[in-house]
């Protein structure tokens, strides 16, 4: 871009009534590229830390998917005897902090030859122990990849479903409308832990993302139900019925002027749903419901504290049963609270005020080029 | 009236859709329920070194689970609807050697009993707290009661039952650990058993009310705040009505409707949930008996526990339905026109 062409632009920008050939491009690549950027990336993100909700919610997720991911790796499984057994959760208190000796100490850890030492924090036995002498923070995390698994398949099987036939019955109306509701009706009436336990004996999955979908199956009709209602307001836009007047097909439709608008409330949902199957699916280890496999698991872990008599002698046991229910309850936390979040972030409102680009009611207001 | 009838015909065509699913459950999976008991049946033969009598063991099966092996399937799809719908024959338990009709309509009851104080509690609680926070919305009430709010529903009611069990049954004693009622009692219509009842009920409905707490009330302060920026009320203020009037015929009629639909889905799902909470406070009620059944490998028992637990739900759907019309006259209104 030369000078002559913001000159000219600034000169013009004082007339009215230019004719359109003459009107000049109102927009740079750059400038495109960074509208683009504060639209989708930058006024989400600001919107994102004027409150608690989002950045909680997000380092909950990320530090839980870490642990699955990397910590897996990198801390190895409990062994069977390898600390005595029934070792209470943070032995010696606070106090352990600052002496040494208990589950936390301030140990100096050397960076291989360089000769430089950094303070670092060494855990021993944090949680405690289980009956079996197993390190419990250890399970726990290595517990983590499953949970993580059978939330991702869970929430995206029911969104999956919850929109197409959402968006199916919504848009095209009359009578696939109406089975598609009465289906939908139906399954959200069958009790569906009843039917879950009966396919869980038979069929006896190991799988995480087979038990994700299975626990899912009754969480997508709430969601059809609302999505529908949302398209039966959009396809009276007039954007929609230009579409269809324009000879697309039903599917181009949806894909291209329906569902982008669905995509926000359908994601809060995707994270609602994480958090039921993962209620579900502890619930049903706990239980002893669903088969046990190979690795560790939160509610296995709570099954056996729970089949070791936690409730009635919580002194010796009540730390095993305690440790998964409060990692549990972190986790859904993490997903409500990130769900809240991304409430606000994609509420159109909320993100028109925190952007730079797009203004209120002065629509023209683009910053200045460079 | 369109709408009734549309609505219970929707129910009947569901019941039938769930026959046919437990139908299909019990006859046609790999290794399912007939499959299994026909091997059960083979190798108990075998190991009693006796003969293996094959149409014997078809009519043991048969008598078990209402369906006969050997006869070509409709036919047998036919008889099991026959004998479900019209004589309400579940079958045998194979665990308690039972009809399981009996056994079940007997343990209904209980879970009726804890389940539907406890939806019915915790919906109305959260509909004045979620009223309350939004007509003080943005105060310092609305917010603390916000994180509150959001703090409890992340907590799953099986949680706050190891809790409620470990701390208060155990722990200090307050309550009983398990049962229906003190078996010192004699049931009937007396102060002492009726007591102990209420007793014995107090930690499943409380846990019960648990369930929806939270989410709901969180969803009724979001309508209400909605509605309560609509232009009706605002007209509704310059006419110079009540305040009550306002609140009560205004905001909160038009805020519940949402919610309403909640409430249809949260009956399946505290039905659901009684599996879980039944077995965690020995609560003899149908959600009890699917984790025995389950145990034993007792697939009549656990398809009755399915059949009675969709009929229940069934009924509250439609009385929730039925209701719906009333507080909703858009209810009655047809179909979406057809592209």
């Amino acid at each position: 871009m030369d000078g002559h062409d913001i000159d000219d632009r600034q000169t013009r920008t004082d007339l009215f009534d230019v004719p359109p050939e003459e009107r000049p491009s109102p927009t740079s690549r750059t400038e495109r590229w960074y509208r683009t950027l504060d639209v989708w990336v930058l006024s989400p993100l600001r919107v994102a830390m004027t409150d608690w909700r989002m950045p909680v919610g997000a380092t909950i997720l990320t530090a839980f998917v870490v642990l699955g991911t990397v910590g897996v790796r990198l801390i190895s499984a409990p062994a069977v005897s390898e600390a005595p057994v029934y070792t209470g959760a943070f032995r010696g208190g606070m106090g352990a902090i600052t002496s040494s000796g208990g589950w936390i100490d301030i140990v100096s850890l050397s960076l291989g030859q360089t000769g430089l030492t950094l303070p670092w924090v060494a855990l021993s036995l944090p949680l405690g122990t289980d009956r079996f002498g197993q390190d419990l923070a250890r399970g726990l995390i290595h517990g983590t990849p499953a949970m993580l698994k059978m939330a991702l398949a869970g929430a995206v099987f029911a969104t999956g479903v919850a929109l197409l036939v959402g968006t199916v019955a919504g848009y095209r109306g009359g009578v696939i409308d109406s089975v598609l509701m009465t289906i939908t009706d139906i399954v959200m009436t069958i009790p569906a832990l009843p039917l879950i336990v009966l396919l869980a004996a038979v069929y006896q999955p190991t799988d995480p993302f087979v038990i994700g979908v299975l626990l899912a199956i009754d969480n997508w009709p709430g969601l059809a139900r609302a999505l529908r209602s949302q398209v039966l307001t959009i396809r009276t836009e007039s954007y929609v019925e230009a579409a269809r007047a324009m000879g697309l097909s039903p599917a181009t439709v949806l894909r291209r002027d329906v569902i982008p608008q669905l995509m926000p409330y359908t994601l809060i949902n995707a994270a609602n749903a994480a958090r039921a199957v993962i209620f579900e699916s502890v619930a049903l280890y706990f239980l002893g419901l669903l088969p046990i496999g190979s690795t560790f698991n939160w509610g296995v872990m709570m099954n056996q504290a729970y089949q070791a008599g936690a409730l009635s002698n919580i002194d010796r046991a009540g730390h095993w049963l305690f440790a998964p229910m409060c990692l549990l309850v972190v986790f859904s936390f993490g997903l409500i609270v990130f769900s809240q979040g991304l409430d606000r972030v994609f509420n159109p409102q909320l993100r028109a005020r925190h952007s730079n680009t797009v203004g209120g009611d002065d629509e023209m207001s683009v910053p200045a080029g460079e | 009236m369109q709408y009734i009838v549309k609505r219970t015909v929707q129910a009947v065509i569901t019941l039938l859709f769930v026959v046919t699913i437990s139908f299909f459950l019990y006859r046609l999976l790999p290794g399912g329920p007939v499959e299994a008991m026909q091997q059960q049946l083979v190798q108990e033969a075998m190991a009693d070194g006796g003969q293996v009598n094959v149409q014997r063991i078809n009519r043991m099966v048969a008598v078990r689970t209402g369906i006969r092996p050997d006869e070509p399937l409709y036919q047998q799809y036919l008889s099991y609807m026959e004998s479900i719908v019209l004589h309400q024959d579940f079958g045998t338990s194979i665990w308690k050697n039972e009809p399981v009709f009996e056994l079940l309509f007997t343990a209904m009851p209980w879970s009726v009993f804890i389940s539907i104080y406890g939806l019915l509690l915790g919906f109305g609680v959260n509909v004045l707290l979620g009223a309350v926070m939004a007509y003080h919305e943005g105060g310092r009430f609305d917010r603390a009661m916000s994180v509150v709010a959001t703090i409890t529903s992340s907590v799953p009611y099986y949680v706050v039952a190891i809790l409620f069990l470990a701390f208060l049954a155990f722990e200090a004693g307050l309550f009983p650990t398990g049962g229906r009622y003190n078996p010192a009692t004699t049931p009937g219509f007396n102060l002492p058993f009726m007591a102990s009842v209420v007793y014995h009920a107090i930690l499943p409905i409380a846990t019960g009310f648990v369930v929806g707490f939270g989410t709901q009330a969180l969803a009724m302060r979001g309508n209400s705040v909605r509605v309560l920026g609509e232009e009706y009320i605002r007209v509704a203020q310059l006419r110079g009505l009540g305040e009550f009037r306002i609140a009560t015929r205004y905001v909160t009629r038009n805020a519940i409707l949402p919610l309403y639909t909640s409430l249809m889905v949260g009956i399946s799902s505290i039905f659901s949930s009684s599996i879980i909470m039944e077995q965690l406070y020995s609560y003899p009620g149908v959600g009890w008996y699917t984790f025995g059944a389950l145990e034993h490998r007792d697939y009549p028992l656990l398809m009755g526990v399915f059949l009675f637990f969709t009929i229940v739900t069934l009924l509250g759907v439609l009385v929730a339905d039925l209701t719906y019309g009333l507080i909703d006259p858009r209810a009655n209104t047809g179909d979406t026109e057809s592209y």
